[in-house]
C-alpha cells in the first residue's frame, strides 16, 4: 500500500514537473483548474507539515506543491473525494479537517453529545428531587407563600414571586432607597 | 553580572513564596496571628522583588545583551525600542516571568489589606496564591530561565546555561534573532498581557473559594468579596480573546479571526467556565443555591487556566512525544493533577455543608434558566476540551494523529450558542423563585412580536439560509428584550418619581448597575453575533493571478491590479506592496495596498489591504507563496460581510463591563469590598 502510494506520488510529481516546463504542458486534458477550484479542495485539507493550518492558506513550499498536485489531479478529472482520499492514503488521517468516522475516531463525535445529554438528564433528575424536597419542606413546616412579595426574595424565603413587573420594581426601588 | 542578579532575585522570591505558604499554614493551625502576618508580609515582598527581576530583564532586552539566550532569541539591533520592551513576553521564558509577575501583583493587591473582618480566610488565600506563584517561579528557575547565557562547550556546541559548564567559554553574539514578525502587531503586543491578566485574576476567586472550603465558610462571603476580581478576570480574558481575534484577522492573512486552533481554544475554555460562574454566583447571592456548583466551577476555571498555559507551553499540542521530551510539560501536568485532586477532595469533604438553603421549585424560574445557561456553557466546554485532547488520545492509542478542525467545533457548538442566545433573551424576563410558563409567557410576548417580524423581513429581502434566519431572529429577540427591560424599568420609575424619561433611564441604570451593565454586555454579545453570523455564513473568497490592469470580481466589487513596488524599510525588512483600485457598480471607491514584508531573519508577514464598512470588509491579500512580479501578481480576496460588528460589539462589551463593575456607594459601604 505504502509502496503503491509512493509510486503514485512520484508519478504525480513528474507529471507536475512536466506541466511546468514551457511548451511541454500536458495536452489532452481539461482546461487548467482555477485557483478557486484548487482552493475549494485545499480548504478541506490540512497541511501535513504545519500544525492546524488549512492547505489553501499555508505559505510553505511543500503546501504550494501540494496545491499544484491538486490542480493536476483536477485537470485529470479526479473528483474532490478522490483527491482527498489520495492525500489521506499518503499522509494519514491528519490531513482531513475532521477524523474519519471509523474505529476509535467515533469517540470524537459520540462523547460530547452523550456527555451533554447525561448533563441534561442529571439536571432533570436533580430538579425533580428539589421539587419533591421543596414540597415536603412546605407541607412539613406549613409555610404558606405570600404572592406579590417581589421577585427577588431574600434567601430562605419560599414565597412565590409575583411577576407583575411594577410591583417587583417598586419593591426593588424601595429597598434601594 | 546583571543576569546573575536577576536570577538570584528569582530564587529569593521563590523561597519567599514557599516561606509564606509555610507561615500561613503554621499560623492557621497554631492560631498565631503573628505567623499569618509574617506570611502576608512575605507575600507582599514578592511583588517588588519580581518587579526588580522584570526590570533587570527588560534592561537586558533593550540594551541588547545577546549573550543571554532569551535576549538573543527575541530581540535584535534593528528592532524599535518599544518592541524590545514587549519582547519581555515574546518568548516562552519571558511569558512565564510575566505570569509570575502578574500573580505576585494580584496576590499582593489582595493581601495588602489586613482582612480584619475575614481574617480566617487570609492564611488560605496566601497559601493558594503563593503556591501558584512558587510553581511558576520554579518553572523559570529550573527549566525556562530567561537569564541563562550562551556558552560554547569544548566540543564546539553552543548551549544556554546559567552557570558555566565544565570547559565551556562564554559567547556574546553581536546581534539577536529578533522577535517573530507575527508578534510585532499591536494586537499581539497587548493580547498576551490581557490574556494573562485574565488568567491570573481568576486565581483570586479560586483562592478565596479554597479558603472558604478549608475554613468551612458555607455562606456567600467569598463570592461577594471576590465579585470584582471575577469581573476583572472575565474582562481581561474577554479582551485577550478579542485582541487575539483581531491580531489573527490583521496579521495571519487568511481572512478570518478564529480558526478553532487548540491555542485559541485553550484560552476560550476558562472563559466558558468563568462566564458560567459569573451567572451562577448570582443565584447563590440571591437565593443561597448552587453553592457546590459554584465551587466546582471556580475549581474548573482555575484548572483550565493552568491547563491553557500548559497546552501552549508544553509542546503537547504538536505531539504527545514533544510533551514527553519537554521539561515543563510533566511539571504542569503534575501541578494541574495535584491541585485539581486536592480541590475536588476538599469540595467533596464539605459537600453536605454546602447544600442549598432553598430548593428550586420551578423549571421556568430565573435560577432554573441560569442553571440551563450553565449546562449549555458546560456543553461548549465539553466539545472544546474533547476536540483539543482527542488528537492526543488518538496518537497515544493508535499512533496516528488526527486533526479536529473547525467543521467539528462549528457543527457541535452552533446549536449550543444558539440556545445560549435564546436564554439571553428569556432569562432576564423570568422571575426568581416560583415562576410558571404563563407568567413567563406574559413577560415574553411583547418583545417576541417585533422579533418574529425579523425573519419575515429577511426572507422578503432574499435571505434563504435557515441558520441565518434563526440566528438573526435570536439577535433581534435579545435586542428587543433588552430594550424592553430598559424601557419598562424607566417607565415605572418615570411614573413613580415624576421624572423625565431620559433621566429615569439614566437613574435606572445608575441604581442597579450590575443588572443594567449585564444587559449592555448581553447587547454587546449579540452585536458580536451579527459579525460572526455574517462571516460564518456569507464569507466568500476568490483567488487569481492578475497582470497589470486586469480585474478580479467578488460580491459586486471589482478590483484592478495597478502596480507593485518593492523597497527596504528602516528596520531592515523588505516590503513588497501592490496597489489595487476598488470599484463598485463602476464607481471608484479607492485604493488598497496589500503587502508582505520579509524580515532580515527571513520570516515573512502578510498585511492585507482592507476596505472596512459597517456592511462588509473587502480583504485583499498579496499571495506571497505564489510567484509575484511587477507584471503578474496573485491576489486572494475575501468578502467578509458584517465582520465589523464583531469589533463594535467588543467595544460595547467594555462599556457594559464598566457599568456593571462601577462601584455602587451603598453596596461598597455595606460589603466592605476589596
Amino acid at each position: 500500500m505504502k509502496k503503491r502510494n509512493m509510486l503514485l506520488l512520484t508519478f504525480y510529481f513528474l507529471l507536475m514537473a512536466a506541466a511546468l516546463i514551457p511548451g511541454v504542458a500536458v495536452s489532452a486534458q481539461q482546461p487548467t483548474p482555477s485557483d478557486d477550484e484548487v482552493n475549494a479542495i485545499a480548504r478541506q485539507l490540512y497541511c501535513p507539515v504545519c500544525e492546524n493550518t488549512p492547505l489553501d492558506v499555508c505559505p510553505t513550499t511543500a503546501c504550494h506543491q501540494w496545491r499544484e498536485l491538486i490542480r493536476q489531479m483536477l485537470a485529470e478529472g479526479k473528483s474532490a473525494a478522490e483527491i482527498k482520499q489520495f492525500f489521506m492514503d499518503y499522509y494519514g488521517a491528519r490531513v482531513l479537517s475532521e477524523p474519519p468516522r471509523t474505529g476509535i475516531n467515533w469517540l470524537v463525535y459520540v462523547v460530547p453529545p452523550v456527555a451533554f445529554l447525561a448533563g441534561v438528564y442529571m439536571l432533570f433528575r436533580a430538579f425533580l428531587t428539589w421539587k419533591r424536597l421543596a414540597k415536603e419542606s412546605v407541607t412539613g413546616t406549613d409555610h404558606s407563600s405570600s404572592p406579590g412579595s417581589g421577585s427577588e426574595p431574600d434567601k430562605g424565603s419560599r414565597t412565590a414571586a409575583d411577576d407583575e413587573y411594577a410591583i417587583r420594581f417598586e419593591e426593588e426601588l424601595r429597598k434601594r432607597q | 553580572m546583571l543576569a546573575q542578579f536577576g536570577f538570584g532575585v528569582f530564587v529569593l522570591t521563590f523561597l519567599l513564596a514557599l516561606f509564606s505558604v509555610g507561615g500561613a499554614v503554621l499560623g492557621y493551625f497554631s492560631k498565631s496571628d503573628r505567623w499569618v502576618e509574617t506570611a502576608r508580609r512575605a507575600m507582599l515582598l514578592t511583588f517588588p522583588l519580581i518587579t526588580l527581576a522584570v526590570l533587570t530583564l527588560t534592561y537586558l532586552l533593550v540594551t541588547g545583551h545577546y549573550e543571554l539566550q532569551y535576549v538573543y532569541s527575541v530581540t535584535s539591533n534593528d528592532m524599535p525600542f518599544y518592541l524590545k520592551i514587549t519582547a519581555l513576553w515574546g518568548g516562552q521564558a519571558g511569558s512565564l516571568v510575566l505570569w509570575s509577575w502578574l500573580m505576585s501583583a494580584f496576590a499582593s493587591a489582595v493581601t495588602l489589606r489586613k482582612w480584619e473582618r475575614d481574617r480566617e480566610l487570609l492564611p488560605w488565600v496566601i497559601v493558594v496564591t503563593s503556591i501558584t506563584l512558587a510553581f511558576f517561579l520554579s518553572l523559570s528557575i529550573l527549566y525556562e530561565n530567561p537569564f541563562a547565557r550562551w556558552w560554547q562547550t569544548a566540543a564546539g556546541e553552543f548551549v544556554p546555561h546559567m552557570f558555566a559548564p565544565a570547559g565551556a567559554i562564554p559567547v556574546s553574539p553581536a546581534d539577536g534573532q529578533g522577535l517573530n514578525p507575527l508578534l510585532r502587531h499591536p494586537g499581539m503586543i497587548i493580547h498576551p498581557p490581557m490574556l494573562y491578566l485574565g488568567f491570573v485574576a481568576f486565581v483570586i476567586p479560586f483562592a478565596f473559594a479554597i479558603a472558604a472550603l478549608v475554613t468551612n465558610r458555607s455562606d456567600d462571603r467569598w463570592i461577594r468579596l471576590t465579585r470584582r476580581w471575577t469581573l476583572v478576570a472575565w474582562l481581561f480574558l474577554s479582551l485577550g480573546l478579542v485582541l487575539g481575534m483581531r491580531w489573527a484577522y490583521d496579521v495571519l492573512g487568511w481572512g478570518g479571526y478564529w480558526g478553532w486552533d487548540p491555542v485559541e481554544i485553550s484560552a476560550l475554555m476558562p472563559w466558558l467556565t468563568g462566564t458560567a460562574f459569573l451567572h451562577s454566583v448570582m443565584i447563590q447571592e440571591k437565593r443561597g443555591m448552587f453553592k457546590q456548583w459554584n465551587m466546582l466551577l471556580i475549581i474548573l476555571t482555575y484548572a483550565l487556566v493552568i491547563f491553557g498555559t500548559f497546552l501552549t507551553r508544553s509542546g503537547v499540542l504538536s505531539s504527545v512525544h514533544a510533551f514527553a521530551q519537554s521539561a515543563i510539560g510533566p511539571m504542569f501536568f503534575a501541578f494541574i493533577g495535584i491541585t485539581f485532586i486536592i480541590s475536588v477532595a476538599l469540595l467533596i469533604y464539605r459537600w453536605r455543608d454546602l447544600r442549598a438553603e432553598v430548593e428550586m421549585t420551578s423549571l421556568f424560574s430565573r435560577e432554573a434558566l441560569f442553571l440551563l445557561n450553565n449546562l449549555l456553557f458546560m456543553g461548549v466546554l465539553i466539545v472544546c476540551f474533547w476536540g483539543v485532547i482527542f488528537p492526543l488520545i488518538s496518537e497515544l492509542v493508535t499512533g496516528q494523529k488526527v486533526t479536529v478542525g473547525p467543521p467539528f467545533y462549528q457543527r457541535a457548538n452552533a446549536p449550543l450558542f444558539g440556545a445560549l442566545m435564546a436564554l439571553m433573551g428569556i432569562a432576564p424576563l423570568s422571575a426568581w423563585g416560583k415562576s410558571t410558563f404563563q407568567t413567563l409567557g406574559r413577560a415574553l410576548w411583547k418583545p417576541s412580536i417585533p422579533s418574529a417580524i425579523v425573519p419575515v423581513v429577511l426572507a422578503i429581502l432574499g435571505v434563504r439560509n435557515w441558520i441565518a434566519l434563526v440566528g438573526f431572529t435570536l439577535v433581534a429577540f435579545v435586542v428587543f428584550v433588552t430594550m424592553f427591560e430598559f424601557w419598562r424599568g424607566a417607565r415605572v420609575r418615570q411614573k413613580r418619581n415624576n421624572e423625565n424619561f431620559l433621566v429615569a433611564l439614566w437613574q435606572l441604570a445608575g441604581r442597579n448597575r450590575r443588572r443594567y451593565g449585564g444587559y449592555l454586555i448581553h447587547l454587546s454579545m449579540v452585536v458580536m453575533a451579527i459579525g460572526i453570523l455574517g462571516m460564518e455564513l456569507y464569507q466568500t473568497t476568490t483567488q487569481k493571478t492578475l497582470a497589470v490592469g486586469e480585474n478580479i470580481q467578488i460580491a459586486g466589487y471589482t478590483l484592478r491590479y495597478d502596480s507593485l513596488a518593492q523597497f527596504p524599510y528602516t528596520d531592515g525588512r523588505i516590503v513588497t506592496r501592490a496597489v489595487v483600485s476598488v470599484f463598485r457598480g463602476g464607481k471608484y471607491l479607492g485604493e488598497l495596498y496589500p503587502r508582505y514584508d520579509y524580515y532580515p531573519n527571513g520570516q515573512p508577514m502578510t498585511i492585507a489591504g482592507v476596505r472596512s464598512t459597517l456592511a462588509d470588509d473587502l480583504y485583499v491579500v498579496l499571495v506571497n507563496w505564489e510567484n509575484v512580479s511587477v507584471a503578474q501578481a496573485p491576489f486572494k480576496v475575501y468578502h467578509n460581510p458584517l465582520v465589523n460588528w464583531l469589533w463594535i460589539g467588543s467595544l460595547m462589551f467594555v462599556l457594559g463591563f464598566l457599568v456593571a463593575a462601577w462601584p455602587e456607594r451603598e453596596e461598597e459601604e455595606r460589603e466592605g469590598k476589596i
